[in-house]
């Protein structure tokens, strides 16, 4: 099957992942949105590397999976830690870092 | 699972065989109901939902994965990012509150407006770019996967790309120790003992309550945290509620019980509804989420020193707390 | 008109050139004593405190008078060699050394740096001791005696020096030492500001000795006595020129000759010894002495000389017309002084033929001006420090010393022989004819009108009637102020006599270094004499008239043109308001408005939009992780764009 629609399809969830980081305010589903993109990208990692017959893409797309495990470790006890100084889950909240 | 690679596998070996069928079957049935979860993921008001709806986005990203010969990266999507990240996610946002449910009212001025445009923009440039490519049919990675994908992988992670997996385990564990490091409290007054909580429960609390508080009410309809236990003289018992659902509203109303129970009391009085009686002191910030959960109120599962008992004690000393 | 005598030049220069210098041996090696003296007291006096305060002006005399028994032994060590083998160097250390520009701080003590060294430390000596007396009530008199100390360090300094550049030194240090002193008394307003008009006209003059030295340089190579002059010869005229009009502009400046002559009757604020010994005896000679040490220079300039020339005329007159008008006594005298610096440059210009009495003159005018003008200040200390001379008369009886002292100063300064002003004025005189008879009827007409200023003064003073202040008690002052007195109106009378003859004179004594020339002389030497004297008489004779035989009003009568004229110092401060104060003030206002509007404007601007656009900017740090993710993804939609752009054809 022709690559192309697993790359609009991966396109598609990009995006999505991408509107759901800016327009969401729960921390929690911003970084879940994150995590979508990033499988989305990994998506086409892997539909790459069968187009090429080369499965290096398949590792780059493991490693990301190995760095997300990473960042939704740290993330959430980011989270966890925001959480419990302001009792709010909300990204807006924690904008005190500005002028 | 091997039924889902069996599945894929089938489904790729038609493809390359035929070239139509299988595959695209697969596709189009898995790529609306990715863009379904991410839908459902960016549009959900509870974050529960969209992480279920997550979940299921990736499920049929793992499935495709399997369709693109990557039964590796499928199985491990599944079992690694559906089964440990999103239960970690899950795990979460109980700890922050499940029933929590967001505004829809964008708060930064522009801030939609604009990213739909961005997102838009983005949308249209990446299929128009993706959309207008010839690309051209999939080599397959049968000849790069001599001895099967896993095979294959392995020889890579520990051969060619050894260094970046090394390099990968270290941030592994760097971001487990600086999770530790970030959710670890250090307490800063002693832990009371046991004795000293109950001293402390007969001193400064109300006597009656120096046995514990009474359970929620268990009845043959109504076995439910959320329902009031019926004191010797019938009236219900708020302290037997969880202060954290009286807070939220999720607490039922005397009346809505008494329907379900008939009759309340031996005089045949209805209780006037469940109003703050002196145990009703408890401060609503307080108990929305600092218990840390529905369950906090089962004495018996709380096998922690406090007494949950002595709720105002309780309060106090883990305000400070803070677990 | 021919005011050099091409042909004798060359013959000067070669004269010139006979006399080596020397490395010093022996005692001559220690003339570094005679500054490091002064200058010690100086630096004992300034930096010891108010622990000193009673004992101050005796360390102060005895620096002086320790630097002139040294000038005195090292002036009869130098008798004992020939007479043209009076020149050494007396090598301290190197100064510093950039590329090619060598500057070592050495000395040079020959026959025309001993004649000034003995006349700085001899007058000043007696000045210093003066000075104990006159300054007696004065509470800040230890620092009085620092900065004389000061000042005879940096003017020995100044005549020792065998390098333009150490002479420089010198030349700002004894500015620096004549603002501090003139500028004394600095709680009075008119003091401090006539100390910043001395320094600032001092300035103009050292913009040009730094010129000079800077061509110098570039000509030379180096400044140097030696080079300098040794190269003189192979020079180009045109720079010679420019060298010696420069250095006129620095002496100008520093021995108040016209047209930088303003600054010095307002000096006279400062205390009457200071008047003495730096605006009369000392310092304001200085620009003469520069002249005549680089007569090598002069001698092949001789446009620069007729500059000279001019300059001494000009000066000479209108410093001797100033004095005419003058009431204030001091003022009187420093016209006088002006006019006395003129008859020295108009000399030192004339080259060859009046080098030797250009110097003579100096040091005879140091003696009997010192002279004039302590007796000056003992009149002044003697009726409450009033300068008015419409105050003052009849005080011959009332102190009897200072009279007679100063009654043959004014012989002197006059020109009646045999006192000391006759022998240096009358060659002057002479020398000038023997140039140019217009400028000889100039100088003669000089001496005319000295006469008749100086007879106002004296007769103002002490002859005429009694116009005192009501509570003014004259009175002698005492005897350590008469003392000095009596010793320079001995040498007022001895000095020029003493001068001439004694072993040779001073035109001999002189001459390895000046070289000697004579013109032919219009007019036999008696005629001229006797003319001079015709003509000093009639001065005198018509200032008898004016105010022994009338009586002289208390409040000065309008006079003629002339008169306001000169009450005004010649127009002098008005025409450098005028020409250059107000332009100049202009010229930084404007200046201060283009860097207002123009270039603080241009960085103010600037500021001001970068801080505008900072506080728009700012509104993009929302604080919103959101909007940052928004920021975030736009630029990376950006990217791709641009990537596009570049990729398709």
């Amino acid at each position: 099957m022709n690559p192309t629609p697993y790359l609009v399809l991966a396109t598609i969830l990009f995006t999505l992942g991408g509107a759901g980081v800016l327009l969401r305010r729960n921390a929690l589903i911003a970084f879940m949105s994150v995590e979508l993109m990033l499988n989305a990208a990994n998506l086409a990692f892997v539909t790459f590397a069968r187009m090429h017959g080369n499965i290096d893409g398949q590792i780059v797309a493991f490693f990301v999976m190995v760095i997300a495990a990473a960042e939704v470790v740290v993330g959430l006890a980011i989270i966890v830690m925001i959480f419990r100084t302001r009792r709010s889950a909300s990204v807006d909240d924690a904008s005190l870092l500005k002028l | 699972m091997s039924l889902l690679t069996a599945v894929a596998a089938q489904a790729s070996e038609t493809s390359t065989s035929s070239g139509t069928t299988g595959e695209e079957v697969l596709f189009w049935i898995l790529a609306p109901l990715a863009v379904l979860g991410a839908l459902g993921l960016v549009l959900s008001r509870k974050a529960v939902h969209g992480a279920l709806f997550l979940a299921m986005t990736m499920v049929s990203l793992a499935l495709l994965f399997l369709a693109l010969e990557a039964p590796f990266l499928g199985v491990v999507q599944i079992v690694v990012y559906t089964g440990a990240i999103m239960m970690l996610f899950l795990f979460v946002i109980m700890l922050v509150g499940v029933d929590a449910t967001d505004s829809r009212v964008e708060t930064i001025r522009g801030q939609r407006g604009a990213a739909a445009l961005a997102v838009l923009g983005v949308l249209v440039l990446l299929t128009a770019v993706t959309g207008r490519a010839a690309l051209p049919d999939p080599i397959g990675t049968d000849e790069a996967t001599p001895d099967g994908n896993v095979y294959a992988i392995a020889d890579l992670i520990f051969g060619r790309y050894v260094w970046a997996f090394e390099v990968v385990a270290i941030v592994l564990i760097t971001a487990a120790v600086g999770a530790m490091a970030l959710t670890h409290k250090e307490r800063v007054t002693r832990r009371l003992t046991q004795r000293e909580l109950s001293e402390r429960r007969f001193r400064d609390g109300d006597p009656r309550n120096a046995a514990g508080l009474p359970v929620p009410g268990v009845y043959a309809r109504h076995n439910a945290v959320d329902t009031p236990a019926l004191l010797p003289d019938g009236t219900p018992a708020e302290s037997s509620v969880p202060a954290v659902l009286v807070a939220r509203g999720a607490a039922r109303p005397a009346e809505e019980f008494a329907e379900d129970i008939g009759e309340i009391g031996p005089h045949g009085q209805k209780p006037s509804g469940l109003q703050p009686q002196g145990e009703g002191d408890q401060p609503e910030g307080d108990a929305t989420a600092g218990e840390g959960g529905p369950n906090d109120d089962v004495p018996a599962d709380d096998g922690g020193a406090d007494d949950d008992g002595a709720r105002p004690d309780q309060d106090e000393a883990d305000g400070g707390d803070a677990r | 008109m021919t005011l050099t005598n091409v042909v004798t030049l060359g013959l000067a220069a070669q004269t010139e050139g006979a006399q080596e210098v020397h490395e010093a041996s022996g005692l001559i090696s220690t003339t570094w004593l005679l500054i490091a003296l002064p200058l010690l007291g100086a630096a004992v006096l300034l930096l010891g405190g108010r622990r000193l305060d009673r004992s101050g002006h005796l360390i102060g005399c005895a620096a002086v008078i320790g630097a002139f028994a040294w000038a005195v032994v090292l002036f009869v060590d130098m008798l004992s060699h020939d007479a043209h083998e009076r020149a050494f160097s007396v090598p301290l250390w190197e100064w510093f050394n950039a590329g090619g520009y060598e500057v070592r701080l050495d000395l040079l003590l020959d026959q025309l740096s001993i004649a000034f060294v003995l006349l700085i430390t001899g007058v000043g000596s007696l000045i210093h001791v003066y000075s104990i007396g006159y300054m007696e009530h004065d509470e800040r008199r230890r620092r009085f005696f620092g900065y004389l100390n000061l000042f005879v360090a940096a003017m020995l300094l100044l005549v020792l020096a065998a390098d333009y550049l150490v002479l420089f030194i010198g030349w700002e240090g004894v500015g620096l030492a004549s603002y501090l002193l003139i500028g004394f008394w600095q709680y009075k307003p008119s003091a401090a500001i006539a100390a910043k008009k001395a320094f600032v006209v001092n300035r103009v003059g050292d913009m040009g000795m730094v010129l000079a030295l800077a061509s110098m340089l570039v000509v030379f190579g180096s400044t140097s006595f030696e080079i300098v002059f040794a190269g003189a010869d192979g020079a180009q005229t045109g720079w010679l020129n420019t060298i010696g009009l420069l250095l006129l502009l620095a002496a100008c400046g520093k021995s108040a000759q016209f047209p930088l002559q303003s600054w010095l009757l307002d000096a006279m604020e400062g205390p009457t010894p200071v008047s003495a010994l730096i605006h009369a005896a000392t310092m304001v000679t200085a620009g003469v002495y520069l002249v005549v040490r680089s007569a090598a220079i002069y001698d092949l300039a001789p446009e620069a000389r007729t500059a000279v020339i001019l300059v001494g005329t000009i000066t000479l007159l209108m410093g001797a017309i100033i004095g005419c008008a003058k009431d204030d006594i001091k003022k009187a005298l420093a016209g006088s002084t002006m006019s006395q610096i003129g008859y020295m440059m108009l000399a030192a210009g004339l080259g060859p033929a009046g080098y030797a009495f250009a110097i003579f003159h100096l040091i005879t005018h140091g003696f009997f001006k010192a002279n004039l003008f302590l007796g000056a200040g003992s009149v002044m200390h003697g009726m409450n420090d009033e300068v008015n001379m419409r105050r003052f008369g009849a005080l011959r009886s009332a102190m009897p010393a200072t009279f007679l002292t100063f009654a043959v100063g004014y012989l002197a300064i006059i020109g009646i022989p045999p006192f000391a002003g006759f022998f240096s004025k009358d060659r002057i005189i002479e020398a000038a004819f023997g140039d140019n008879v217009l400028i000889g009827l100039c100088a003669m007409i000089g001496a005319g009108v000295t006469a008749f200023y100086m007879t106002r003064v004296m007769l103002l003073t002490f002859f005429t009637s009694k116009r005192w202040e009501d509570d003014a008690h004259p009175h002698e002052s005492p005897r350590v102020m008469t003392w000095p007195l009596w010793a320079l109106g001995f040498l007022s009378v001895a000095g020029g006599l003493g001068l001439l003859y004694i072993g040779g004179g001073i035109v001999d004594w002189l001459e390895p270094v000046t070289g000697e020339e004579h013109h032919d002389l219009p007019l036999p030497v008696a005629v001229l004499i006797a003319l001079t004297m015709t003509v000093v008489v009639l001065g005198a004779g018509v200032a008898w008239f004016m105010y022994q035989r009338r009586p002289v009003p208390v409040q000065a009568p309008a006079g003629n043109p002339l008169t306001v004229a000169a009450r005004k110092d010649l127009y002098g401060d008005a025409f450098n308001e005028a020409v250059l104060m107000r332009p100049g003030q202009y010229l930084t206002r404007s200046l201060v408005y283009v860097e207002n509007r123009g270039v603080d404007g241009a960085v103010i601007g600037a500021a001001t939009a970068v801080g505008g656009l900072s506080a728009r900017w700012r509104r993009w740090q929302t604080g919103f992780v959101r909007s940052y993710a928004l920021t975030m993804l736009a630029g990376a939609g950006l990217i791709v764009v641009a990537m596009l752009l570049v990729r398709v054809p």
